[in-house]
């Protein structure tokens, strides 16, 4: 069929309004709003354009808390989260007995609901005056003295955002690498053998490379969502994370047009168009270095 | 190198219904390897062949036996540490590597007193390099070579470091027929210009025929015989090694011995002394069969197929094993290919008639008496 043929635009009319409808105008529409200064939903009338959003949000402290807590988060919890399914993953490809079984283990956290995940969270890292908590247990334990890693200082309640989050996403990855593994032809291996290539030569010359199209998927992905993370941050620390030092660049959004001091969607949009220029930066900083090292 | 192989033995679990059986993938494998031979295992797939190979490598351990290089026991040895050379069915090159990458990744290897230095490693991937002739392609991925060229680079990877042995497992099954003819060319020089001791796995005869200085012939994880290649194929030892070898097949007809006279069928095909009177398989090389007036094996001819040089004619016979027989005959030999008579008389070249024993498929010896043959 040609291209050009008005049949081929009609067999793909389905996609485009649904993107159209869904994903473009949306788009714009933020944009616009982004600029509109004094907007109010209620009368939707605004009294200028210009820049004053993005200025604002920018000079807000909880803005500025946000964008810090959102990049701590994404460069902790992404190389550590990819490093860590990628060890779970090598040493499950290279048991045999229990395989099935502790694939299974370890992908049971993706199949279990964040909030609920949170709650167990909750219960084993919350001082309360009746107990320090499960985490507070052991370190008592080891010597040390009670941490608030809830409502405590800022580097516990990070401490327990990162780890909740690795903990969050690791299935998945280790998921995906263990497929990818699997689908290495093992008669590379053996040439590698045959080569004079140790266990780790063949791990890092051979292996890696050989996965690494995966690796950069589950990176860029990775920083993705972890860009987007809220839910993570409500499930820990409850709604008012603004109180708690806790907020994330979405969780901002959403309290500039929901929470108690919300109202603004017009904040909300400068906030959600900055948070799109940073991930669509990160993104493309990824595919330029993938494209140096990923062999496909 | 000399390579000894004794008694080597390898089993697998037995899997599913039959787990309790084990599988014989190789029983009690010795001989010897001569220092700079091309060597061929060659049999049916299945046979245990590319176990063997396997085993030699040390990409599998033996169940019981040993494996000695030079003088050095390595059955326990690890891949790694062998110094051996493979070359791969479909190669198995590094597809995220160049070509010089793929061939320089052996020496990288390399470790302790073996270790090169970074220009002696290039050297040396450039001279494997220009030996297989693909000096030119270097810099392209293995993605971006043909079928041939691929060969070529894992050839060059597998010799780069100097192996104590090289083993190739059926490295020309992937090539087309003409390919094949020159890479298997290729394989002889550049094996006999390093003179390094070569075990060459494949299922086709006529690679084996054509390249080796010794074949061995398997089935079922044992080896039938050992010889040089035209030994094997003008005495073979058993009935098996007699079908294996040979192109088109060699003919097999049930006969007896009577006093001395063989006999296929009712027809009294040749003067035989030596052999008791017993019921035999009698094998006729194609080539063997000589159609003439007074040719006692008498057959039907079918049809006739035109090989160029040679033709074909395709006979039935009642005392054949198969539905029909090849007689292979100069194309000049006046047979007139469009008025095919009733029935053809052959008469038998007694050097290309072999009998087996009708059990045990063991070759039956005989003499012909005075080289001549009926009709």
């Amino acid at each position: 069929m040609d291209k050009r043929s008005p049949r081929a635009w009609l067999y793909l009319l389905p996609a485009i309004i649904f993107v159209t409808c869904f994903m473009v105008y949306p788009l714009i529409d933020v944009f616009i709003y982004s600029f509109e200064e004094g907007y109010n939903s209620a009368s939707q009338t605004f009294s200028g354009v210009g820049t004053f959003n993005y200025s604002y949000i920018l000079r807000d402290r909880y803005f500025l808390q946000a964008v810090k807590n959102t990049f701590i988060l994404v460069i902790i919890t992404v190389p550590l989260s990819t490093a860590l399914a990628l060890l779970i993953s090598t040493g499950l490809n290279s048991i045999n007995a229990l395989k099935r079984l502790f694939q299974t283990v370890y992908f049971l956290p993706y199949v279990t609901n964040t909030l609920a995940v949170g709650l167990v969270f909750m219960i084993l890292f919350k001082k309360t005056a009746y107990t320090d908590g499960l985490i507070n247990l052991l370190i008592n334990l080891v010597g040390g003295g009670s941490v608030d890693f809830i409502d405590g200082p800022y580097w516990a309640k990070m401490f327990v955002l990162c780890f909740y989050t690795i903990w969050v996403v690791m299935p998945f990855k280790v998921l995906i690498l263990t497929g990818a593994l699997a689908s290495v032809n093992p008669q590379y291996y053996a040439a590698a053998r045959i080569d004079g290539a140790s266990k780790r030569r063949i791990f890092t010359r051979i292996t890696l490379p050989m996965i690494s199209p995966m690796i950069f998927y589950l990176i860029i992905t990775g920083f993705i969502g972890a860009f987007k993370a809220y839910s993570d941050a409500v499930a820990l620390f409850g709604t008012d994370l603004n109180a708690s030092e806790m907020n994330t660049i979405v969780g901002y959004i959403y309290d500039m047009l929901y929470g108690s001091s919300g109202g603004y969607p017009s904040y909300a949009s400068a906030a959600a168009i900055v948070l799109l220029v940073i991930v669509l930066t990160i993104t493309c900083i990824n595919s330029m270095v993938s494209r140096r090292y990923v062999y496909y | 190198m000399r390579v000894v192989l004794q008694n080597l033995t390898k089993t697998f679990p037995g899997r599913g219904k039959r787990a309790d059986a084990d599988v014989v993938a190789v029983r009690d494998f010795s001989f010897e390897l001569p220092d700079g031979k091309l060597v061929t295992l060659l049999g049916p797939s299945g046979c245990g062949k590319s176990t063997a190979l396997n085993l030699i490598s040390g990409l599998l351990s033996p169940t019981s036996g040993a494996i000695i290089f030079g003088d050095e026991d390595v059955t326990e040895l690890s891949p790694e540490s062998r110094g051996v050379g493979l070359v791969f069915q479909n190669y198995a090159l590094y597809p995220h590597l160049s070509v010089l990458q793929n061939i320089l990744f052996p020496l990288q290897n390399l470790r302790g007193d073996d270790k090169l230095s970074k220009p002696a490693m290039l050297s040396a991937a450039r001279e494997a390099a220009e030996l297989v002739q693909v000096g030119d392609l270097l810099e392209r991925r293995p993605s971006e070579l043909s079928g041939g060229q691929q060969q070529r680079v894992a050839i060059a990877r597998a010799i780069v470091k100097k192996p104590r042995i090289l083993l190739l497992d059926e490295p020309l099954s992937n090539l087309d027929a003409r390919l094949r003819l020159q890479m298997r060319e290729e394989l002889r020089r550049i094996q006999q210009e390093i003179k390094i001791t070569t075990v060459f796995v494949t299922h086709d005869q006529e690679d084996a025929m054509s390249i080796s200085d010794l074949i061995v012939v398997m089935r079922n994880g044992e080896i039938e015989q050992i010889g040089r290649p035209q030994e094997v194929y003008d005495n073979p030892a058993k009935l098996f090694v007699a079908q294996f070898l040979g192109s088109p097949q060699i003919n097999t007809f049930s006969g007896r011995v009577s006093g001395n006279t063989l006999y296929i069928g009712e027809d009294a095909v040749l003067n035989i002394t030596g052999a008791a009177d017993r019921d035999v398989i009698v094998g006729v090389r194609p080539e063997g069969m000589t159609p003439g007036e007074r040719g006692a094996l008498r057959c039907v001819p079918l049809r006739v197929e035109v090989m160029g040089r040679d033709i074909s004619v395709v006979c039935s016979n009642a005392a054949a094993a198969g539905p029909t027989l090849r007689a292979v005959i100069n194309a000049d030999s006046g047979l007139d290919q469009l008025a095919l008579p009733d029935t053809l008389g052959f008469t038998l070249n007694p050097q290309k008639v072999h009998l087996f024993d009708r059990d045990t498929g063991e070759r039956v010896r005989f003499e012909s008496v005075g080289g001549r043959a009926y009709g």
